[in-house]
Parts: C-alpha cells; structure tokens; sequence
C-alpha cells in the first residue's frame, strides 16, 4: 500500500559544525569538556576541570623543573644510527627524520645539568613523541654518560621516563641499553647518591625493567600507564580479565610498588622537597660500601 | 615420535629409508651395504648442505626444538654434587629458574638455569619456560650466596622471556629484572652466562649479566620473538621469517655485533641429535673461559664486567659539521 510504502531516500541536512580554529580550543580526553589551549599550558597541561595529565615536551618539562637559565644540556649531538640496517635499508633512518623534525630532537631524552631552588641536580627528560621514546643507543649512552656524569660530580639523578620499551630497529643493541644504564647506577648507588625516577606516561617494558625502577625513589604522575608487559600480551597469555585499573600509577602505589603519585602542580616542591632530605649524602662520600 | 622440523624433512626421510633397507636386508637375507652406504654419504652431504645454509628463522625454530637439551640436561653432564636451594624467601619458588650449589671439574659453581618442560605437566609448572618475579629474585639470593662463598656463577638461559602474567605485574617483575641487572654487575666472582637456546629478552638478560655471554651455534637471543616483531613492524604474521633476518639474532650476527664473546659449537644436526656432544662442546668451552676469569681479581672482575657492557651500542657524535656554503675555486 502507498501509504506505508518506503521513501527511497531521505534528505539529511548535517547540523552546521562550528567552526573552531584548530588547535585554540581541545576537547579533554578525561572528561570531555572543551578547554582553553591557553588555559592549559597556563596549567601545566593538566586539565583544569578532571586534572587529566596531558604530555609535555621537554622544554616544557625544563621551564617547571629546573631554574631558568641553569640547564646545561650534555651529549646533546648524539645521534642514532641504522646499525643493522634493518628492515633493508631507510626503513629506520626515514623513522629518525620524521621524528626529528617533529620534534626538534635528535632522540628520545635530553640530559644535562641544572639547579633546582639553587641546589644542582643532573637531569634527564624523555619525550613520548620521538619514536614511543624507545631506548635505542642514543636512549642508553645518554642515560648511562648522565648518571657517570652525577658519580662523579657527586649529583642527585633525576631522570623524568616515558618508554614504550627497546627500540626494536636497534636489535639486541637496543636490549644491552638496559644492561648499561643498570651497570651506571649500580656505580652511582654504591657512591651513596640519590636517585629519583619520575614516571610519566607512558612507562613501559624495557625502560621499565631497568633503570625507571631502580630509584630510591619512584614517583609518578597520576593516571600514567605504568607495566612490563603489555596489557593485551597479558589478556592473550593469561586468557583471563584484567583487574580494574590495572597497570596505572594508582595500581601500582596500591600494590605497594612506587612510592608516591605526584600532581604535576606539586611535582617541583615536592621534587625540591626530597633532594633537600637527601642534602646530607652529596657531601664527603661516606666511608664506601665495597665501592 | 621425534620431532621433525620441516626443513629437517628431507635428512628424516633418507634416515627412514635406511632403516627400512636394514630391515629388509635382516628379514630377506640379502645384503644391501652398498647402497646403505650410498644412502649414508648422502645423509651426510644433505645434512652439511642444509645445516651450513640455515636461515633466522630456522635457528630459531632449531632453538625452540622439542627436543633440544634444556640446562638442567647439560647441567646434568657436566656437573657433579648438584644441591638445588628452592624459594625467593618472599613469596615462591619459581620452577622457570632453578638453581644451586654443584661441582664442575671437581670444582664449586652456583649453577642457575631457565627451565623448560618436556611434557604439559611440566610446562604448567614451569610456565614453557617463563619467570616470575620469584625466579629473578631466588637467582639473585643464589648469587649473591655465591660471591659470599667466592664460587663462580654459571647462568645457562633457554627462556622465551619473563611470563606477562598478572600476579607477575603485581609483584613487580619489571623491578626483579632491574635490580638483577644492577646487582649483577656488584657481583666479585666469575660470571658466566650462556644462552642454550631461547635468549627472550628481558626475562633472559635477567640473568645474563656476566663477565662472559657465550651462546650455543643454533641458539638466538633477542629484544623481541620475531613473531613479536612482525606483528607490530609489519602487522604480518608472514613476515616473521624476514623479522628473525632483520633483528640480527642469531650466533654469528650477535659474535659479530660482540653482544656476545664467543659460540659453543653443537654437533652438525643440532644439539638435540646428541647431547652428549653438545654438553662435552659447552664443558670444553666453559672451561676455557673459566681458567681465564680465575686470573682476575674480585676487584678486576668487577671492572672487567662494567666495561664489557659500558661499550656496546652504536651511535654518531661529533659529527663534523658541513661548512655552509660550498666553496667555489
């Protein structure tokens, strides 16, 4: 019958999108409110409504953790190199380029000295961005010349991690990485000197299961993904349901496996705070323990 | 049943036609040496061609051979007096990573291996080879047991890597591995770590922090399964066999890169034909290398460990900067 007969098409006027200029206003991903770009980098990156922790770049990083001016970047041009040509060639050094146009950097961490409310500190800062901050070479002879570098001048070490993990293009080089960075700080350790790991997010496998849990200390940001697996691996092995809120800072400060979470507002006090309780192990080395 | 691998197909086959002339020689009376003999040479010949072309891909299935002897079998071989110490004191005792106190040439060592099943039983309890937490932890009590008692520490590592599990998350196996890596390097004894079959990872390196890395001729040892890395790389199962090439993972690749110091030989076809001979290769080589760290002093040993690793990686620095403009004559 006519009446109930199906219209062969119906017209759909799309509701007018409002134009929004890219990149001045951004949907949180925590709670889905649009923020202000402006407010949030005032902010530290952190939404002001849910407090969800957006990344920061390394300069970012610099601007809250360390005085202005006093940052002395080191072993600044190393640069990574195709060693085993994998993959045939161009494969990883077209990756390289990529990323270090997008980023600015020539790997995934920036080290160096600084002072932090006037005491120094060394410093090294991880950017998700470059390649999943993937420990490669480069990753590991930084990390490992940072913390040579705090051993001997007798420095706190402070290192701000985010790793997916080893650099796969990198091969067994890439795993030794966590060999060599652990081989450093048993060196610093033994001198008596503090170190301090700040996990951000995400912090993962290879980098997880050297020298991001070797710290005296392990704080991390809130929310941050923090494991050694991944989380599907898991699932797929285990063939069962992961516990809620698995592998997250939360998680592992309940399981009792990092020492603190830290709001990024507070992470510069906080952070100054506890060097200050360390002050009395950077003077005189005390009488050393099997060097 | 054995095991056969499919490139293995072809030796198995004329090893199967002999034995079937054999038979028919006995039951029919006949003499067919002659071409049992002809058949042999050509066993011998395909088994040199086949084993001096191996792909990646195929020493690692080698590797992972059903078959292949586990540590505890060449433990078994070359080691006498062999007390095995149980339990991290914290929670467990891992079955993917034994250990204890055993003499080798009449002399003391700390033994710690992987350990892998040989039938379902097993391998629940062992979980194929894959540690917890509890297993890094009971290797490291076992180690520093023994540089209290001054005896050197021999690591033989067959794991496909540390278990991703829950319960393991949960008790911290990232740290585990960590503080292995870190404590190893504290350790004033001898330390020799070989890799037998499987070297997976970070759940191998946990233990394999040693003044020598020595690995088995069909043994591999990598960041990540081939399988794994085809997956993410390549989003293609098919291409793990152009993954396990590209990682570089086999013995000779790894002498080359000096990740590791030396290759024990296995007897041709692998050392699941013989592991007699392979346990008597690994003895002779152990052995060589052993005499050699004795020389060092605690402190020298120490060190010796510390550079061996500080150098590995590959990099650029200093990289000469081109003038801006090129000059014109």
């Amino acid at each position: 019958m006519a009446l109930f007969k199906k219209a062969n098409y119906t017209i759909v006027t799309p509701p007018q999108k409002k134009e929004i200029p890219i990149g001045l206003w951004i949907k949180c991903k925590g709670c889905s409110q649009v923020i202000y770009r402006t407010k949030l980098e005032e902010n530290l990156q952190v939404c002001p409504q849910c407090g969800f922790h957006y990344p920061m770049t390394i300069d970012e990083r610099l601007a809250q953790l360390v005085d202005k001016d006093s940052f002395q970047e080191v072993d600044a041009d190393l640069t990574s190199i195709d060693s085993l040509n994998f993959a045939g060639t161009g494969v990883y050094p077209e990756k390289l380029a990529k990323d270090q146009k997008k980023t600015g950097l020539k790997d995934a961490i920036v080290c160096g000295a600084g002072k932090l409310d006037g005491s120094d500190l060394a410093l090294g800062i991880m950017d998700f961005r470059f390649m999943g901050a993937s420990m490669g070479s480069v990753v590991g002879e930084k990390v490992t010349r940072l913390t040579e570098l705090a051993t001997a001048k007798r420095l706190p070490l402070v290192i701000v991690t985010a790793s997916g993990g080893a650099r796969m293009y990198e091969g067994m080089l890439s795993l030794m990485q966590m060999a060599k960075t652990s081989g450093a700080l048993a060196r610093h350790h033994n001198a008596g000197l503090p170190y301090i790991v700040i996990m951000t997010h995400p912090t993962t496998a290879g980098v997880m299961a050297s020298y991001a849990t070797l710290g005296d200390l392990l704080l991390a940001e809130p929310g941050a993904l923090i494991g050694f697996a991944g989380p599907r691996v898991i699932k797929q092995t285990t063939q069962s349901e992961l516990p809620p809120g698995f592998q997250t800072a939360e998680f592992l400060v309940e399981h009792g496996l990092i020492d603190r979470i830290i709001h990024r507002a507070e992470l510069r006090r906080e952070l100054a705070l506890f060097l200050g309780y360390f002050a009395g192990s950077l003077k005189a080395p005390r009488k050393a323990k099997a060097s | 049943m054995p095991v056969i691998l499919e490139f293995e197909k072809s030796l198995y086959e004329l090893e199967d036609k002999v034995r079937q002339l054999r038979e028919f020689s006995r039951t029919n009376n006949v003499d067919v040496n002659h071409g049992i003999q002809l058949l042999e040479e050509r066993i011998a010949e395909t088994r040199k061609q086949l084993f001096s072309n191996l792909t990646a891909w195929q020493r690692v299935q080698l590797a992972r051979h059903a078959e292949r002897p586990f540590p505890r079998d060449y433990a078994s071989r070359l080691f006498t007096d062999f007390l095995e110490i149980h339990g991290d004191r914290r929670f467990a005792d891992d079955h993917a990573i034994i250990g204890g106190f055993a003499k080798f040439d009449g002399e003391p060592v700390m033994f710690i291996g992987s350990q892998k099943g040989r039938n379902l039983k097993e391998n629940v309890r062992c979980r194929f080879g894959c540690a917890n937490p509890e297993g890094y932890r009971k290797a490291l009590r076992l180690m520093k047991m023994a540089d209290k008692a001054g005896v050197p520490i021999l690591c033989f590592i067959d794991t496909p890597g540390a278990y991703p599990g829950v319960g393991g998350e949960e008790r911290h196996v990232a740290e585990a591995i960590a503080v292995n890596l870190m404590e190893m390097f504290n350790l004033r004894v001898p330390v020799i770590c070989v890799v037998t079959g499987e070297g997976g990872s970070g759940g191998a390196l946990g233990i394999g922090v040693g003044n020598r890395v020595l690995i088995m001729e069909y043994s591999y040892y990598s960041v990540i399964t081939p399988e794994g890395c085809a997956a993410i790389l390549w989003r293609d199962p098919s291409a793990t066999p152009q993954a396990a090439e590209s990682l570089k993972i086999t013995a000779t690749d790894l002498l080359a890169l000096n990740i590791v110091d030396d290759m024990v030989p296995e007897p041709l076809g692998g050392a699941h034909r013989d592991a007699d001979a392979a346990a008597k290769m690994m003895g002779e080589s152990l052995r060589k290398h052993l005499a050699e760290l004795r020389k060092l002093s605690p402190e020298e040993l120490r060190t010796q460990r510390y550079d061996r690793f500080r150098k590995l990686g590959r990099f650029e620095e200093n990289l000469p900067t081109l003038p801006a403009a090129a000059k014109k004559d």
